[in-house]
């Protein structure tokens, strides 16, 4: 296996990472969003409830949560699609998601606290509903606020994608597993080659975050 | 003979209530206790052994340990079982009976974990002098460690339940096949038999849980590691029995020391002439009777 087809290897087992990467970032976007809002909402039910799984999911090492979806989903008879490769793909980037999205919801949740109680009072006295001094008010101050943090929850997302290789999946992992398989001569550069190819997706990421906190921090 | 394979079959039995897997239809169960544990085979240790020219093997000798790589999660093979510290199998019995030959007993011999990744920098950066690890000779690899062998040629086989019909790797077509993500069995699913679908997992022992729960149709790999899952397994799971590639099975030794290379092939060849081989087949990986031992290759 020549240093072209090893490269191909490669570039198939990034975009394998990117896929279940940006369904991931999707997902745990939106649900961490919903987790922040039920963490200060009114309604004692919806806190306790967010708290709970919060705290229940984010102290469950990764590997375990992905278990949970990639063997006990299909026990449950929980599937998604005709074929395995599919299922595993859904699983994987559920348990990505679950996980993450508490991340993201403490992160938002630092980022809501940051904003003064005077605004939310204002809101709801100008007869905003919770609802929309949230979306309209609060969230989008408080998203402006955590982007760096939220960056840094967002490139551990993107490495921890390589646990889903491990519940049959195909990512830069399995690739640098099947490029060492081939290719035993070359052990250390391949493995060099696997944190290279790493380090290249989430420098491009943290370039993506310097340039949206430049254009939307808040001035104080 | 006889006893022996009665032996084998009660060790299975012993396994199979390890496992847990508490089968509700095994009636015939032959009772317990009739033979212990198999006897484990023993290998003469050469005293006398005397490699001086091989670097690997003078270091050896100073230390008091050789330093063998092997893997841990094959049953059969090279296995560590839950609650054993000391790893057991057909590569194990290979590296006692090479140990005995150089000069090392059995209690001389420390075993490292290694896995696919870290056989060749291991050997490079001896950190050990040996790899019995179900490790295949090829081109590739022989630019960076020498082989000595082959002391077993695997083929790639399927493990299938026991009343499976699938007979060989062309029925595999719309059928799920499992193996381990990235291995050489893998990308021969992905390249040769692309109507299969390929599962893949980080460990065979996902796979096998999977073929019991009927979520994968087979499970493929070189059939010396299936053999093991079918002894653990007994009537739960059959080896379909038609290997479709050849897998020579060699141990890795550190580059460019000839000498003790020379000694290995010596050590395998002996213990092939002298029943010894045999002798370790059986006790790790059942009947050893349409089993040809293989040529070594002294390149």
């Amino acid at each position: 296996m020549d240093f072209l087809q090893l490269l191909e290897m490669f570039f198939s087992g990034i975009w394998g990472t990117i896929k279940l990467f940006t369904v991931a970032l999707i997902g745990a976007l939106v649900l961490g969003t919903i987790l922040a809002g039920m963490r200060v909402s009114p309604t004692p039910v919806l806190r306790i409830a967010a708290s709970t799984y919060i705290n229940v999911v984010r102290n469950t090492p990764l590997t375990l949560v992905m278990f949970f979806c990639a063997f006990g989903l299909p026990f449950l008879d929980i599937r998604f699609g005709a074929t395995s490769s599919f299922n595993s793909f859904i699983y994987a980037t559920l348990a990505l998601t679950a996980y993450t999205a508490c991340f993201v919801a403490e992160t938002l949740k630092s980022g809501i606290s940051t904003i003064p109680v005077g605004q939310a009072e204002a809101a709801r006295a100008v007869g905003l509903t919770f609802g929309q001094t949230l979306s309209q008010v609060i969230l989008p101050q408080a998203f402006r606020t955590v982007i760096p943090p939220l960056g840094s929850v967002i490139i551990a997302l993107l490495k921890n994608t390589s646990i889903a290789s491990a519940f049959n999946n195909r990512e830069l992992i399995s690739a640098m597993r099947n490029a060492i398989e081939v290719r035993g001569d070359l052990v250390i550069p391949l493995l060099f080659g696997t944190a290279l190819a790493y380090l290249i997706l989430a420098l491009i990421l943290g370039r993506v975050f310097d340039y949206l906190e430049r254009k939307l921090v808040i001035l104080r | 003979m006889k006893k022996l394979r009665l032996s084998i079959a009660s060790v299975a039995i012993g396994l199979l209530a390890l496992s847990g897997c508490g089968q509700g239809g095994t009636p015939d169960a032959p009772a317990e206790g009739d033979g212990a544990q198999a006897e484990a085979p023993e290998y003469t240790v050469n005293d006398s052994a005397d490699f001086k020219d091989s670097k690997t093997w003078k270091a050896a000798k100073d230390a008091g340990e050789l330093k063998v790589g092997v893997k841990y999660d094959q049953p059969g093979l090279g296995n560590v079982k839950a609650g054993s510290e000391q790893p057991e199998g057909f590569d194990i019995e290979i590296a006692k009976m090479v140990a005995a030959q150089l000069g090392f007993s059995p209690d001389q011999i420390k075993y490292t974990e290694t896995v696919s990744a870290n056989r060749e920098p291991f050997l490079q950066q001896g950190n050990i002098d040996m790899v019995v690890a179900t490790y295949t000779i090829n081109d590739e690899r022989k630019k960076v460690v020498d082989f000595a062998g082959p002391y077993y040629v695997a083929g790639q086989d399927l493990l299938v339940a026991a009343d499976s019909d699938i007979a060989g790797p062309d029925d595999l077509a719309g059928k799920k096949v499992c193996s381990v993500d990235g291995s050489t069995p893998a990308q021969n699913i992905e390249e040769k038999y692309k109507k299969a679908e390929l599962v893949a997992y980080d460990t065979y022992s996902k796979c096998v849980t999977d073929l019991q729960s009927g979520s994968v149709d087979a499970v493929t790999t070189d059939d010396a590691i299936l053999r093991g899952y079918a002894k653990q397994y007994e009537g739960e799971f059959k080896v379909v029995g038609q290997p479709f590639t050849e897998e020579p099975y060699g141990v890795g030794l550190p580059k460019g020391d000839d000498a003790m290379r020379e000694a290995v092939n010596d050590a395998l060849q002996k213990g092939m002439d002298d029943g010894d081989w045999k002798k370790a087949f059986e006790y790790s990986l059942g009947s050893a009777d349409d089993v040809e031992m293989p040529k070594i290759d002294r390149y």
